[in-house]
Parts: C-alpha cells; sequence; structure tokens
C-alpha cells in the first residue's frame, strides 16, 4: 500500500450541516412570503425586491473587495438580508430610497462589524431604520392591496427620480383600490387604531387586506415558513415563541386593566410586522443570544418593548426597534446566562456558604 | 422505581446522536495471525515507561513478562508470541514522536499457547493482593486512555467506594469490541467485575449498557443469573443512546443520579467505574495469572473490506492488520485509533497495535473531501446545546481566536472540556473548536509550571 495518509483532529465525523446550508433554507422559508407580496402588491412589490436584493448582493461584493476577502455571496446571507429589508418596507417604497436602504444595511449592519457572524445587530433591520430616519414620508405611504391593475402598472412612486421627492399618491390609491374598498385612508391597523381608535378585525388581517409593509400582512403563511424552519433546526423556536408569548401576555395585561383603551392580544400579534420580525428577524443566529435561558430573556424582552412603544411612543410600530433593542442586549444577556456547567452545583454551594 | 417512568431523569443533559453504523456488531470475534515482526513500545499507557527485562538475540515465550513496571504508575509488557528479541529501539508511535521499543522477531511455528502463566489462589488473595496481581498482568484501562487498571482501582486510604460502575456503553461509532466481548465473554465479565469490587470493597455494581445493544443486556442478564452472586448485588440497566454515555461523569449521572463534582473524580462521590471490556479481559487473564498479550480491536470503516472484531496480539503493526482486513488501495486514506469522535489519525502504518487501541477505521478519499469549507462563528448556539458538560464552546472559541487563554480557563471552564467532540461535530461554521481547546490548555499547562 503506497497510500497517501491523511492527518486530521477528532472528531472525525461530522453532523453535515453548514453555514450555506441553513442560510439557504431560510431563503427558501422567505420565497413564499416574498411571492405572496407581490401576489398582493403587483409589480411595484416585485420591483423593490428585487431591487433591495441585487443591491444587497453587489454591496456584499464591494465590501468583499475592499477587505481582499473572497466572495461570500454564495453563502446566502446577503440574500435574506435584501428579501427581508423589502418585505418590511412599504410596497410603493421609490426604488432609489430601496437601493439605499440595501447598502446601508450591508454597509452599516455588516461590513462595518467584519462581515458574517460578527454582526451586532439585524443588517436588514439597520438598512431599514436608516431609510426611516431619512425618508419618514416614504416609510409611512402605504398603497391598497389587491389594486386590480397591480400587474400592470407600477405604483407612482416606485421610479421616482434619484434624489426626488415622491409624488402624492393619495388621489392615485382612492382610484387604484379594489372597487370592494369603500374607502382608502393610507394608514396602517396601528396608526388607525392609535390615532382614530378603529380596530381592524382577524379577517381583515387574515385576508390580507390591509395596508402594510410589503412582508408583513400573510400571518399564516409567515407562520408556516418559520415552521418549517424551526422543525428542521435552522431556528431557534424559543425566539419567536418568548416575543409572541410575552407580547399577548403584555397586551392580555393592559386590555385587563383598561379594556375600552386597549386592544385585544390577537390584535397585537397580527398587526405591524410582528409576526415576521419574531419568525425572521429577531431570530438571526449572529445577533441573538446562544444560550437557551438567554434566547427566553431576549424574546421576552422584545415582545414587552415592542407592545410598549406601540402604545407609549410616539411612533406606530415598536418591533423594528424593540428587535434591534434585543440585538444590542444580546451579548450582555449571553454573559448572565451562561451554563450550569456540569458538576458545578455543590462548589456553587460551597462558595455561598463560605461568604 | 419511580411513579412516574417517563419523568425519570436517566440520562444527562444535552450531546448528540451521531450515526452509528456498527455494522460489525453481528459477527463473531475473530482471531488475527502473528506478524512476522512485532514492536512493543515501553510506553504503553499512562505513566512511566516500563523497564525491559531481555537484552537483543534473547528468546522468549508468549506470555513472557519482557520489560517491568518502572514504580507504581506503570505497568509491565509481555511478550505477545514466542520469538526472539532482535532489538530495542527508537520506533514510530501513534501519537507521533519515535519512542523506545522492544522489537520481537516471531517464530514461524509460534501457536497461541501461552508458555508463562502463574495462576495465583484467587478466591484467598487480599484486596492488595489483587491488585498486585492486576498490575503484574499488565492491565490498562481498554476504553482508550490506556490509564493503568490497578491504579484505577486503588482507593486511597479513607475514601469509601459504594458502587463499581462497569461502562459498556460503548457510545462511540463504528466500534463493536465491547458489544461483543458482553455477547461472548459474559462470564469473564462476572468473574472481573467481582474481582474489581473485592479490590474496591464497592457493595454493589451497576452495568450501564446502551440500549441499543439488547442483546448484551440480555446476555449479562443471563450470565448474573448463571454465575453472579444471587443476592443481587451485581445489575445490569440499560441507558439511552446518545453520544457520549460512555463517558465516566455521563454514565454516573444516567445510572445514579448525581454529578460528579466539576474538576473531581467519581472516586470522590463513592464511586469507581472501569470499561466492560477491561473487566473481562482481566476476568479471563488473573485466574489464569496471565499477562495481557492481547485484546480485542475493531476493524472498520469505508475502507476496510472485511470489517470485524479481532483479537489482536499486541505489538502487530497496523500495515499487517490492514492487510489482514483488506484496506482498500486507496490514493489518500485517514486512518484513525479509536472512535471517529474522540480517536486519533496516525501519519505511519509501521505504528503497532498498542494496550489502548479500541478500534482502527479507516475512511477512503470520498469522506475526507467532505466539505469542510471554514466560516465565522454565527453564533447558532447548536454548541452551547450539544456539550455535555455544559460549557459555552462558542465563547471559548472566540477567546481562542482572541488568544485569551487565562479568561478560557478561569471564567469559562475550559478543565472541564474533556474533548468529547460533540461541539465540533454540530458546528456548522465547522470550526475545529475541540483542538482549539487542546491548544490552549496546553499553553496553560506550559504556564502553569
Amino acid at each position: 500500500m503506497t497510500a497517501r495518509i491523511e492527518l486530521r483532529t477528532s472528531p472525525h465525523v461530522v453532523k453535515g450541516t453548514s453555514v450555506e446550508h441553513i442560510m439557504f433554507n431560510v431563503v427558501l422559508a422567505l420565497l413564499p412570503i416574498a411571492a405572496f407580496s407581490v401576489w398582493q402588491y403587483g409589480l411595484s412589490a416585485l420591483a423593490l425586491i428585487v431591487t433591495t436584493t441585487l443591491t444587497c448582493l453587489a454591496s456584499e461584493r464591494l465590501f468583499n473587495r475592499l477587505s481582499g476577502q473572497q466572495s461570500t455571496l454564495s453563502d446566502w446571507s446577503a440574500t435574506i438580508t435584501g428579501l427581508l429589508l423589502a418585505l418590511t418596507l412599504p410596497p410603493a417604497f421609490p426604488l432609489w430610497m430601496g437601493a439605499i436602504a440595501g447598502f446601508m444595511a450591508i454597509a452599516l449592519g455588516k461590513a462595518l462589524f467584519g462581515g458574517i457572524g460578527f454582526n451586532v445587530m439585524n443588517p436588514a433591520l439597520v438598512g431599514r431604520a436608516f431609510v426611516q430616519a431619512a425618508f419618514p414620508v416614504a416609510i409611512t405611504t402605504w398603497v391598497p392591496a389587491f389594486a386590480p391593475r397591480r400587474f400592470t402598472e407600477f405604483v407612482p412612486t416606485t421610479f421616482t427620480a434619484p434624489l426626488m421627492t415622491p409624488p402624492d399618491i393619495s388621489a392615485w390609491a382612492l382610484n387604484a383600490k379594489p372597487a370592494a374598498l369603500d374607502g382608502f385612508t393610507g394608514a396602517t391597523p396601528l396608526a388607525r387604531w392609535k390615532f382614530d381608535n378603529v380596530l381592524a378585525t382577524p379577517h381583515d388581517f387574515l385576508s390580507g387586506a390591509v395596508t402594510a409593509s410589503a412582508g408583513e400582512t400573510s400571518a399564516i403563511l409567515i407562520l408556516v415558513c418559520g415552521a418549517y424552519l424551526a422543525i428542521r433546526k435552522f431556528m431557534d423556536w424559543r425566539i419567536p415563541v418568548a416575543i409572541l408569548g410575552s407580547a399577548a401576555l403584555t397586551a392580555l395585561l393592559f386590555q385587563l386593566i383598561d379594556p375600552a383603551r386597549y386592544p385585544d392580544p390577537l390584535f397585537v400579534l397580527l398587526s405591524g410586522g410582528m409576526i415576521l420580525g419574531a419568525m425572521f428577524m429577531a431570530s438571526d443566529m449572529a445577533t441573538s443570544p446562544v444560550t437557551p435561558k438567554g434566547v427566553w430573556i431576549y424574546g421576552a424582552l422584545i415582545g414587552v418593548v415592542t407592545v410598549m412603544i406601540r402604545y407609549f411612543g410616539g411612533l406606530t410600530e415598536g418591533v423594528m426597534y424593540a428587535i434591534l433593542l434585543g440585538n444590542a442586549l444580546a451579548p450582555l444577556i449571553d454573559q448572565v446566562t451562561q451554563p450550569k456547567v456540569f458538576g458545578e452545583v455543590k462548589r456553587a454551594r460551597v462558595k455561598e456558604k463560605q461568604t | 422505581m419511580s411513579l412516574f417512568p417517563f419523568f425519570k431523569n436517566n440520562t444527562f443533559a444535552r450531546g448528540v446522536h451521531p450515526d452509528a453504523n456498527k455494522s460489525t456488531a453481528g459477527s463473531p470475534i475473530r482471531r488475527m495471525p502473528f506478524a512476522s515482526r512485532m514492536i512493543l513500545p515501553l510506553v504503553q499507557h499512562i505513566g512511566k515507561p516500563a523497564v525491559p527485562l531481555v537484552r537483543a538475540g534473547e528468546e522468549v515465550v508468549r506470555g513472557q513478562p519482557i520489560a517491568k513496571a518502572d514504580g507504581f504508575l506503570s505497568v509491565p509488557i509481555h511478550a505477545p508470541a514466542d520469538g526472539v528479541i532482535e532489538a530495542i529501539e527508537l520506533k514510530p508511535s501513534a501519537r507521533g514522536p519515535w519512542v523506545e521499543s522492544i522489537v520481537l522477531r516471531v517464530y514461524e511455528g509460534s501457536t497461541q499457547e501461552i508458555g508463562w502463566r502463574h495462576p495465583p489462589d484467587i478466591e484467598s488473595m487480599s484486596p492488595r493482593e489483587i491488585l498486585q496481581a492486576i498490575q503484574d498482568s499488565g492491565m490498562v484501562g481498554l476504553g482508550g486512555a490506556a490509564f493503568p487498571s490497578h491504579a484505577k482501582l486503588a482507593v486511597p486510604e479513607g475514601t469509601k467506594i459504594h458502587t463499581l460502575v462497569v461502562n459498556g456503553c460503548e457510545c462511540e461509532p463504528y466500534l463493536t469490541c465491547d458489544h461483543r466481548l458482553m455477547l461472548e465473554y459474559p462470564e469473564d465479565l462476572m468473574a472481573g467485575i467481582r474481582l474489581a469490587m473485592k479490590s474496591v470493597g464497592a457493595k454493589r455494581a451497576i452495568i450501564g449498557v446502551e440500549d441499543n445493544k439488547m442483546d448484551a443486556v440480555a446476555a449479562i442478564q443471563a450470565a448474573i443469573e448463571k454465575v453472579g452472586p444471587a443476592d443481587g448485588s451485581i445489575t445490569v440497566q440499560a441507558v439511552p443512546t446518545k453520544y457520549p454515555q460512555g463517558a465516566e461523569k455521563m454514565l454516573v449521572k444516567s445510572l445514579l443520579g448525581v454529578e460528579v463534582p466539576s474538576g473531581g473524580l467519581p472516586m470522590h462521590i463513592g464511586v469507581v467505574v472501569n470499561n466492560v471490556g477491561t473487566l473481562a479481559l482481566l476476568g479471563s487473564l488473573l485466574p489464569e495469572g496471565q499477562g495481557m498479550t492481547e485484546r480485542v480491536v475493531t476493524v472498520t470503516g469505508p475502507g476496510i473490506k472485511k470489517p470485524g472484531d479481532y483479537w489482536v496480539p499486541l505489538g502487530t503493526p497496523m500495515r499487517t492488520v490492514l492487510k489482514w482486513a483488506g484496506a482498500q488501495d486507496a490514493n489518500e486514506q485517514e486512518i484513525i485509533l479509536g472512535g471517529p469522535m474522540m480517536g486519533q489519525a496516525v501519519a505511519s502504518l509501521d505504528v503497532p497495535v498498542t494496550k489502548g487501541v479500541s478500534g482502527i477505521l479507516v475512511f477512503d478519499k470520498l469522506r475526507i473531501e467532505a466539505d469542510r469549507k471554514l466560516w465565522p462563528c454565527i453564533k447558532c448556539g447548536e454548541c452551547v446545546k450539544a456539550c455535555p458538560m455544559g460549557l459555552n464552546p462558542s465563547m471559548l472559541g472566540m477567546l481562542a481566536g482572541r488568544r485569551e487563554y487565562e479568561a478560557m480557563g478561569a471564567q469559562y471552564h475550559l478543565g472541564d472540556c474533556f474533548e468529547c467532540g460533540c461541539c465540533t461535530y454540530v458546528c456548522p461554521s465547522h470550526i475545529p473548536l475541540v483542538q482549539q481547546f487542546r491548544v490552549a490548555k496546553g499553553i496553560l499547562r506550559g504556564k502553569a509550571t
């Protein structure tokens, strides 16, 4: 035998998962949600999704070049950032602003920290936070879902020239809305509850007949896609369970205190980006705690803070800032929730006795 | 018996479930013939090297001591075959460095007959005499650590041992040598258990077997009924199949429900753990007054044509074993001593089978080339959910990357890591965590001295 012998250190067998494999499955889970968004909002949503995804990929490649790294496009993480970002933006968001959001997501949210795994906050949300601050009007301009001509014409704002203010579309929206709809206010259910005290019904949410960001409305679809990731263990099920659970409990508590003023927990869960954020953004591995105990604390924190911002903050929606806050606290949560070391009980007790 | 058997916590927390690949479990142990030349390193155990008793040119018979123990933490070496000592010189070892070894040229007519034995009166021996006899037999722990058996059974003054835990888990994938020994030699195992119980003064013995080997549980049960004590002091218990169930501390937790204190030994809570293979061989060697000349080795893996469990004479070069078991000629192979999770890859086919070798695995080119692209840690937490010791390998790996070795030891319990490999096994970023920890431990040890 003239064998060439290979030397490796133990263990010599591995489970066979990889970062690419996990990230690819997240992309798979996001695709149905993106498809639903296109079906609901038409060409404008499609153009937005394509724009942010391509911008994210191009930015990632650019920063690879600048830092002299090999291309990391094949790990799918930039694709996830692009898709998620589009799903959190209003469907009529001008494309040039979407491109800025995509660039900022990768630049400020990821490349600045050193790329995949090193980022502190979810890149997609960093991108969204940037454009929310930069373009407060455009990011709260909503269009009706299921407009009859959505597959033949773009929303006028989509092709706004770069650096130009998008046109006012309230007249266009009234004209474009489905005939069955009595009127169109251009406000999200959360805003209508907050400012007009009008509650959307669960039926409105489940049928998708509400104004919202491109990927927020399909609650059941998001739950199914998230469940796929959780069952295949590409996502920690504890995070969405903790977020949705704590948000529901907080909402229930407020409703018990003052039923006339505060909505029911179901409204809180179904409105805004709660489910999308819990399933796909807070559960981002790199920016959530690693310890099982820490994950529960992290999730509970995000749930409570979201409800607090919605009820008492100036904004109508709080999921984004709650998750960004949770991301920032994740390393700290990890620090205080280190797992109990095997055989450590007795030593700890001895220490207590001594002090 | 607990009222709620489903809630009974009869295993340790976390761990992993690698593919078992125990294809050799169904066929009996076969015997491997003598190689023409045997290489016997003077250090095949943990402790001081043995001292040669023979010179080049001397004739020896199978079973004759050819090197004696040097002090307490050392064991003698016995000739594995009839032959003539060719030389005492440096030879390659599994760990890398060349070590002083006795080279034996085997006579062509050498038989399985043991030419040297001194059967003692085993029933009348005191615990101290039993320990001496165990040391004289050259026995070490056969699970892989190769710690001298008599030293493991020597209980310090003032320590009371209540239970002997017999480890029949064999949780490493691919390996089946302990499984076959339990099936084929359960009565030797009983004899070994009684000797060990006597030497440590244990009142009871529990044999823990993973529940993927229920035939072994049945064989042991039958042996207990046939030759074991009728008072129920020896029992066999199935434990869930999960890696690393066969780690001492894990098995003690599974069987007795107590955790060995961090940094301590099972002895500190009144338990001594021994491997089934060790005790079965002890049970056959001691009453005959023989020394250890051979052991059962699982030779398997995708690169082996005739996989199986073999009685392999100690000192047989790897090359001979692989030839006999039909290793496929491949350009690139990985040859591992021990199991795939904790075993060691060897660099030379001239390395001999020593006392601690439980398995020889040959992985072929395909398996080696499996993509292992490295990514940064994405903090998925899989390693934290896998570590049986409750460590945070993710954090330890990050600290190792920043060379903050002191923090690894002082704050993150690096010393509790026993390198089971669970974290590296699950890591989707393919970070060689265990290797980083080995390096860190080495550096910390270097700083301590």
